[in-house]
């Protein structure tokens, strides 16, 4: 038996394809289910904060999607280098496809951390390492973006994104040391998020409820715009002109 | 090795045949450091303590704004791709073609530097300070720099494009630049902002080069 081809199968453009249309919608599925879950767990069932009252219950989102901003980045990049060293399109795709809900869940982890910064700090935004690393690695998509976006030529705009989101995981690390060490030199603002009082297990198993809707809800996300992507540089192909939604609108 | 210094001959020459093209990144450092009094106010006291960061972002912003310049002029007329075709190695290249950046580029800035401290009524051992953070800090920056510029060769919108994709990476060397002054003038040692910057610019004197070679393989 071999078995090497089976692990270059969705590779094909045209297979992946097929698969992400028919996975997307079940992805949509759970998200929506565990979104639900996660909320009445979080709005319901979970207890009052002690400290925070219930101003707390933003967490439910803030961490899931601040873990994602970060997890997409590196899903980002790796697939971007895996299209660039091994000449996989789709994997190239996939990067830049990646690329927006990455930079959604970041701007929703900051903004919902200013949501939450008012009532329990008193102001919007601080000064605080974790802020401010969040705040740069937001720069970080927005310049993946603008470059991808500016290359006319899909081939180059590929792998400069690459090159980039490769460079720019390698800093990640460099940037968040250097704004910690920024941080504590300045005595800015005295506020520590490690010093949360422990979770009650209804808390924990809620954001975690949460977390599997936000990756579910990416994936399927991720996949819609990925076979945007397909259709858009496959226009030419045999097999995108069959496909049935391309017959009944009756493309050029 | 010997192709690197004519790389660097070559750069400087035409630099010095548009003496006008080759200062305005300096003419941009101070006057838009001077901008900063007008905004904030003249107490003094502000502007001291502002100072240095403020020498430092511009300094930033002027060097990435001479950046699109170093790739452009070699690309639209193919010399680029005689370099890169030619018998010197790409990271060779890239290396000298940032050296030449912070020659034109960077040495003016720190060169410039003590007179914004003086405006700014900065001590003298913190102008010294100043212009040592710049000096170890700013070839950081024309490394960095130069892989933005390779990214963007030839596209649309260069010029903006590079601020946004170099500015998030070289936060940290405007963080330890800064810091460095700053750190000293309220009464802690800086020795270790400036060790950090060292070991910034020995991380992307090894790395931007061969980053850069591969960005301009990609582009050219």
């Amino acid at each position: 038996m071999n078995y090497a081809p089976r692990f270059f199968t969705f590779a094909a453009p045209l297979r992946f394809y097929r698969l992400a249309g028919a996975v997307s919608p079940w992805l949509y599925g759970v998200a929506a289910l565990f979104a639900l879950a996660g909320l009445y767990m979080g709005f319901m069932v979970a207890p009052v904060d002690a400290t925070q009252g219930n101003s707390y219950r933003i967490i439910f989102i803030h961490v899931p999607a601040a873990w994602m901003s970060m997890v997409i980045y590196l899903a980002m990049a790796g697939w971007a280098a895996v299209g660039w060293a091994l000449n996989a399109r789709m994997a190239s795709m996939l990067a830049r496809a990646l690329a927006p809900t990455g930079a959604a869940y970041t701007f929703l982890a900051l903004w919902t951390g200013a949501f939450w910064g008012k009532p329990t700090w008193g102001a919007w935004w601080v000064w605080d390492a974790r802020l401010t690393s969040e705040l740069i690695l937001l720069f970080l998509y927005l310049g993946f973006m603008a470059l991808v976006e500016a290359i006319d030529d899909t081939r180059r705009a590929d792998q400069a994104g690459a090159l980039l989101a490769v460079v720019g995981a390698v800093n990640v690390p460099v940037i968040y040391f250097s704004v910690r060490w920024w941080n504590t030199l300045h005595q800015g603002a005295s506020i520590s998020m490690t010093a949360a009082p422990k979770m009650a297990s209804t808390m924990l198993t809620a954001m975690l409820l949460m977390t599997i809707a936000c990756w579910a809800y990416a994936f399927a996300v991720v996949f819609v715009r990925a076979r945007a992507i397909v259709l858009e540089r496959e226009a030419e192909a045999e097999w995108v002109r069959a496909l049935p939604e391309f017959k009944e609108k009756g493309m050029p | 090795m010997n192709a690197c210094w004519i790389i660097l001959q070559r750069d400087v020459r035409l630099a010095s045949r548009r003496p006008s093209d080759a200062l305005m990144p300096v003419v941009f450092f101070v006057v838009t450091a001077s901008l900063f009094p007008l905004g904030v106010g003249p107490e003094p006291a502000t502007l001291r303590q502002i100072a240095p960061g403020i020498v430092w972002v511009c300094a930033l912003l002027s060097s990435m704004l001479s950046l699109n310049t170093l790739y452009a002029g070699d690309y639209s007329d193919g010399s680029l791709e005689q370099m890169l075709t030619s018998n010197t190695h790409p990271v060779a290249v890239a290396g000298a073609k940032a050296v030449s950046h912070w020659l034109l580029s960077g040495l003016p800035l720190i060169l410039a530097s003590p007179v914004l401290g003086l405006l700014f009524d900065l001590p003298p051992s913190q102008i010294a300070l100043l212009v040592a953070s710049l000096a170890l800090g700013t070839p950081t920056l024309s490394l960095l720099g130069s892989l933005g510029a390779a990214l963007t060769l030839g596209l649309r919108n260069a010029a903006l494009l590079i601020l946004l994709i170099v500015l998030p990476l070289s936060i940290p060397v405007l963080i330890f630049g800064a810091g460095a002054v700053a750190s000293y003038a309220v009464g802690l040692p800086s020795d270790g902002h400036f060790y950090l910057l060292g070991a910034l610019l020995l991380l992307s004197a090894l790395g931007a080069p061969v980053a850069t070679a591969a960005a301009l393989r990609i582009s050219v």
